[in-house]
């Protein structure tokens, strides 16, 4: 059962001399509870379409559906997690992660209380009263974490929250994402240009080609790897086996990415 | 086990430079106004012209007993304070307008330009004309020469708040105002702070100009009388006492920016 469906959906971008096609005819789906990850090389799209589904832009062609629901009139609550925290700096952390109800004005006791209990889950509630500043870079994105999920999105798009930390955090980070996802049902989209993530994190992947991007190809995660906690995925022997062959395509596609954009035009 | 140690001879040393620097300064302001005094006795300059500390501080002690001087404080004073408070605000509020209506800022831009190249003491005939030769023209002097170029630092620095911050709110449907009260504004303060600074410098500037063309109180006033009697104590004494204003003033907007941004 699809959750969320993009239909052949293409986007540009537009500049005073010229237009980018930045996604081509996309069309993929997502079912619920699932974690899909996009993975690409730069310049493929991934971010513009997190954006799209985010409902932050709208797609130039195609359509973005959820639950059966065009995008705009589906009242189904998205999460969206950057790549790095961009937590304000001025805010104490309690406030930072309680900003989106703030913004939706739904600030009530019961959610600060929630806060608390969230940033307990994930080793944050004695800094709760802090600033940004005063915390570490994987502490600050588990901040983050919370700021996303304390408004109960049902879909979660990850546009790689994990990139801008050190290995071992960034490990961590993994694990604690994977488990809330799961304890938590939440479907998750997460965009990633490490195929080591991808695979550990993900149920399925989606690679993307660049200029412009579009799907090339989709893997399913061995059955074995899905349940397993992304630390241990990585040490398992199928581990190898699906990281061989999506580097194997992606290093064909690089080769092919030319030839193919000519018999096109 | 040397930590504690070190960390006190550490500690030590920065009292130490902090004293040697303050002794320089003291020393400078000293050595300034000892050269001034006997400079002036012993005729190296002409005393007419360029007075003396002792003379100055006479001055301003007389009138200070006599209680004219306090009035001409009093007026300066509330001029520029008016002339930097309005100035700063409609900047500020300008900024906003301009960040908010997009097409309204490109309208605005080659007029912002032009009016920010040209010296707006020059206006100040029209000025007097418009509000009537009194403390209106004065303030509005302090308010003309600071507020486009707060118009033009603040909405640079709207302009530069990180677009990723804007793109969270956005995911959580933060309207326009939204956007601009958590995260826009917030950014934007040290930017503000430093153009309130760089406009105490600027709203005296309006003001004693202000002043030399029109007024008959103040301290720019005294300056242009001293100088029309040839009475050089009377202008040396308001000018120092225009540095020692502006200097708390600027220490006032300092202790401001300490309140309102953490380190």
């Amino acid at each position: 059962m699809s959750y969320l469906t993009l239909d052949r959906v293409s986007h540009y971008y537009f500049s005073k001399k010229q237009y980018t096609e930045a996604l081509h005819n996309i069309s993929f789906f997502v079912r619920k509870n699932e974690f899909v990850s996009l993975l690409g090389p730069s310049g493929c799209g991934k971010s513009t379409l997190l954006s799209l589904i985010s409902g932050m832009l709208q797609p130039a062609e195609g359509e973005i559906l959820i639950n059966g629901e065009k995008m705009e009139i589906s009242d189904i609550e998205i999460g969206y997690m950057l790549q790095q925290d961009y937590l304000f700096p001025w805010k104490t952390i309690i406030d930072n992660v309680l900003i989106g109800p703030k913004i939706r004005k739904r600030q009530t006791g019961e959610l600060k209380q929630k806060a608390i209990s969230l940033l307990k889950e994930v080793g944050l509630e004695n800094v709760a009263e802090k600033y940004p500043s005063e915390l570490s870079g994987g502490m600050r994105q588990r901040a983050a974490l919370i700021r996303t999920l304390i408004t109960e999105p049902e879909i979660l798009l990850l546009d790689e929250p994990f990139s801008a930390l050190d290995f071992q955090t960034k490990l961590k980070l993994e694990v604690l994402v994977s488990d809330l996802l799961k304890a938590y049902q939440k479907t998750a989209v997460l965009v990633t240009h490490d195929i080591g993530e991808a695979i550990s994190m993900s149920d399925r992947i989606i690679l993307m080609s660049s200029h412009p991007g579009r799907v090339a190809k989709m893997y399913e995660v061995p059955v074995e790897l899905r349940d397993e906690s992304p630390f241990l995925v990585r040490k398992h022997p199928k581990y190898g086996r699906l990281f061989d062959k999506i580097w194997a395509d992606l290093n064909q596609q690089n080769q092919t990415v030319n030839p193919l954009e000519e018999n096109e035009s | 086990m040397n930590g504690p140690k070190l960390f006190a001879a550490y500690q030590q040393k920065l009292r130490r430079e902090a004293k040697i620097v303050l002794t320089w300064q003291l020393s400078i302001l000293v050595l300034f106004f000892a050269f001034w005094e006997v400079a002036s006795r012993l005729y190296w300059i002409d005393p007419l012209l360029f007075s003396s500390p002792s003379r100055v501080f006479i001055s301003i002690w007389d009138r200070l007993v006599q209680g004219s001087l306090l009035g001409h404080i009093q007026v300066t004073l509330l001029e520029t304070i008016l002339g930097f408070l309005i100035g700063t605000i409609a900047g500020i509020v300008i900024a906003s307008m301009l960040w908010s209506f997009h097409r309204f800022a490109k309208v605005m831009d080659p007029y912002l330009v032009v009016f920010n190249a040209m010296p707006k003491v020059a206006l100040g005939p029209i000025l007097i004309v418009a509000l009537g030769p009194g403390y209106l023209s004065i303030i509005a002097m302090g308010f003309i020469i600071s507020v486009i170029v707060t118009t033009l630092v603040v909405f640079a620095a709207f302009h530069e708040v990180d677009q990723n911050y804007l793109k969270v709110l956005r995911s959580f449907e933060a309207t326009k105002w939204q956007c601009f009260k958590e995260a826009v504004f917030p950014a934007s303060l040290p930017a503000i702070i430093s153009t309130l600074k760089v406009n105490v410098g600027l709203s005296w500037v309006g003001v004693i100009v202000g002043e030399y063309l029109v007024s008959k109180q103040g301290l720019g006033y005294l300056i242009i009388y001293g100088f029309q009697v040839f009475d050089f104590t009377l202008v040396m004494s308001s000018l120092v006492i225009i540095a020692i204003l502006a200097a708390i003033m600027y220490k006032t907007v300092e202790k401001i920016e300490q309140m309102l941004i953490r380190k």
